[in-house]
């Protein structure tokens, strides 16, 4: 099986007040399918940044990103969109549902932009949700949900387009312990599927759950080594 | 290509449908931004089918009024300064026509005992005017060939002399004082007289006297303004040049000696005249709708600002510029035209109301819905696209990052 993404080099920095304030400093870092990765440092430390990266949302300043075999840095807007509508699944630390949405209808969006038929989509949410098992509460609004209901949910959107990798930006920030081990749980179950996830998070405890733990401190990405589990 | 136009159909449908629910949720804020392109297109709606309605009614009045008639106005030559009642018989000698009547203008000071009134508008006429129009008399004798012939001092006055000079008195029979010369009433003209469209745009006429003693009142010998009545069945442009070939003849064939006018020529210059006064006002009204663009661009960038994380989001969910665009856009189209139907209907009642309140036909000007629609959906695709383009130009993790 080849590597589902490689990273050389990766650096990236932002011009803030007249000089280039550093950020990512020479990141080499290489994931394979069915990974469970988990970027573990302070706040500050440029982790949210580098899932920026992986995510096809930002750009680096210098280095090579290849993402299944293909030159990150050579796509364009279309071609981001594409990889970020059909190969990633973001979840971020406040879940980011829409208010005005049911939660069917959450879950349903990243189908809509890519172009899936009604019918087609509406099952694939619905299975989702069951997934997840919140299929009883599909036509609730996110503010009729709790904080594990809402971070289930944005789950579900994060899995419904069948991507292959599942990027999570503190998942558990904002739940209580209890609700956070349902989702790490449910994260290990995806994994144990073959689904590739990398977490971010500042939290060691957190981290553990994952089979494979890097460190990032001020910039510069450091192999922590495998968990207990792995 | 075929599976891609249908993903784009379902796209701009779904575009759509959360535009509307962002209308929806946002309903008071939506309904007081949809209030400026509402009166711009009421105003519009409701002047140009006002002036439509008003322009048709005007039209056919016009035409059962001057319906077979054609007004002369003779300026004359060194030679020959108007009209002589010869050369009136000979022009009623032709077959085209069927009877002349001559119109003898004067401004005139009337009195009778101690009250007196002036510019009073009296009308030299001759008997056939009375012939054509039956219904211009209410009680007395009509005008005579004798009066025409002798010059007489008869006068048929209207309802507003009567109540005037003679409160409380039968006039006919009566004397009155037409710039100082006395007269006796011999007719009341009714109300409703109908009148010459030239007698109707100087005025109205107050006073009818025979038209050669009004000629010598003028100290003049010669017609310079008459109404032709054309047989039945005749063409009143086709008169009009055999009328005018037959003054020509009578002038010597000198140019600009006089004007020969049809009913359909005053009326297209009139319909002319409203129709530029309903661009002209129509053109002030639409500022109203400049104004409500305005007033959906500000919203739309209030939108945008307010939903930076929502773009991020869909960013990250795989949206492209052109979906964030076009949701953006079909937002505040949408919105215009919200406002734009609303103001059509709302124009078109408003345009009934004034037409039945002015007594005229309400006409459904098919041309101001297409432009008031039309311009509804302009507005808010131009002052919608600005806003539009912001947002798809966001970039996802700006946009993430105000979350």
């Amino acid at each position: 099986m080849g590597t589902f993404f490689r990273m050389r080099g990766i650096c990236k920095s932002y011009f803030v007040g007249g000089e280039d304030a550093p950020v990512l400093k020479n990141v080499d870092l290489d994931v394979e399918p069915g990974e469970y990765l988990s970027v573990l440092g302070p706040s500050g430390s440029g982790k949210s940044t580098l899932m920026n990266i992986i995510g096809c949302l930002d750009v680096p300043t210098s280095g090579e990103y290849t993402l299944l075999d293909q030159e990150v840095e050579e796509m364009d807007e279309a071609g981001l969109a594409h990889v970020r509508s059909r190969e990633i699944g973001f979840i971020f630390q406040n879940s980011q549902l829409l208010p005005r949405l049911s939660a069917q209808k959450n879950v349903e969006l990243p189908l809509i932009y890519a172009g899936v038929p009604p019918k087609q989509r509406k099952k694939r949410a619905a299975e989702m949700l069951e997934r997840v098992g919140l299929a009883e509460r599909r036509g609730y609004l996110p503010t009729q949900l709790s904080g594990g209901q809402q971070q289930r949910v944005a789950i579900a959107r994060a899995l419904v387009g069948d991507p292959s990798i599942l990027l999570a930006d503190e998942p558990t920030g904002a739940l209580d312990q209890k609700t956070g081990r349902q989702v790490m749980a449910l994260f290990r179950e995806l994994n144990d599927e073959g689904r590739t996830i990398i977490m971010i998070t500042h939290d060691m405890n957190i981290a553990k759950y994952a089979r494979r733990v890097v460190h990032i401190i001020d910039g510069e990405l450091t192999e922590g080594g495998g968990t207990e589990d792995a | 290509m075929l599976s891609s136009l249908r993903a784009g159909f379902v796209m701009l449908r779904e575009c759509v449908a959360m535009s509307m629910s962002n209308i929806v949720s946002n309903r008071v804020r939506s309904l007081l931004t949809v209030l400026g392109i509402l009166i711009g297109v009421t105003a519009v709606i409701a002047l140009i089918s006002t002036v439509s309605g008003v322009s048709g009614s005007l039209s056919s009045s016009f035409s059962s009024m001057g319906a077979g008639t054609l007004t002369v106005n003779v300026t004359g030559s060194d030679l020959k300064t108007g009209m002589t009642a010869e050369d009136l018989d000979e022009l009623r000698a032709m077959d085209i026509v069927d009877g002349i009547t001559p119109n003898v203008s004067l401004s005139a000071r009337v009195s009778r005992g101690g009250s007196y009134d002036t510019g009073i508008s009296v009308s030299g006429r001759n008997a056939y005017y009375f012939q054509t129009n039956p219904d211009a008399i209410e009680r007395g004798r009509t005008l005579s060939f004798i009066d025409e012939d002798n010059r007489t001092d008869a006068c048929w006055i209207n309802a507003e002399m009567v109540e005037t000079f003679f409160f409380g008195v039968d006039p006919i029979g009566e004397k009155l004082y037409i710039s100082g010369v006395p007269f006796l009433v011999a007719g009341i003209l009714s109300d409703e007289q109908a009148e010459s469209v030239s007698d109707m745009m100087s005025g109205g006429v107050d006073i009818v006297i025979p038209y050669t003693t009004a000629l010598k009142m003028n100290n003049a010998s010669a017609v310079t303004s008459f109404t032709v009545y054309l047989a039945s069945g005749v063409d009143s442009e086709a008169a009009a040049d055999e009328i005018e070939a037959a003054m020509d003849a009578m002038f010597s064939y000198e140019e600009d000696c006089f004007t020969v006018t049809t009913m359909s020529g005053i009326e297209d210059t009139m319909e002319e005249m409203l129709n530029m006064m309903a661009a002209l006002l129509a053109g002030i009204a639409s500022i109203a709708l400049v104004v409500g663009g305005i007033g959906i661009m500000n919203m739309m960038l209030t939108s945008v600002t307010e939903r930076t994380a929502e773009i991020g989001l869909k960013k990250a969910l795989g949206a492209l510029p052109w979906q964030i665009q076009a949701q953006f856009l079909i937002e505040s189209f949408l919105l215009s035209m919200i406002g734009g139907v609303a103001g059509v209907a709302l124009g078109l009642a408003l345009s009934f109301g004034l037409c039945r309140a002015l007594g005229t036909d309400f006409a459904l000007s098919w041309g101001a819905i297409a432009l008031g629609t039309g311009f509804s959906a302009a507005v808010g695709i131009i002052f919608g696209w600005a806003p539009a383009r912001k947002a798809s130009k966001l970039n996802p993790i700006d946009a993430l990052r105000s979350i």
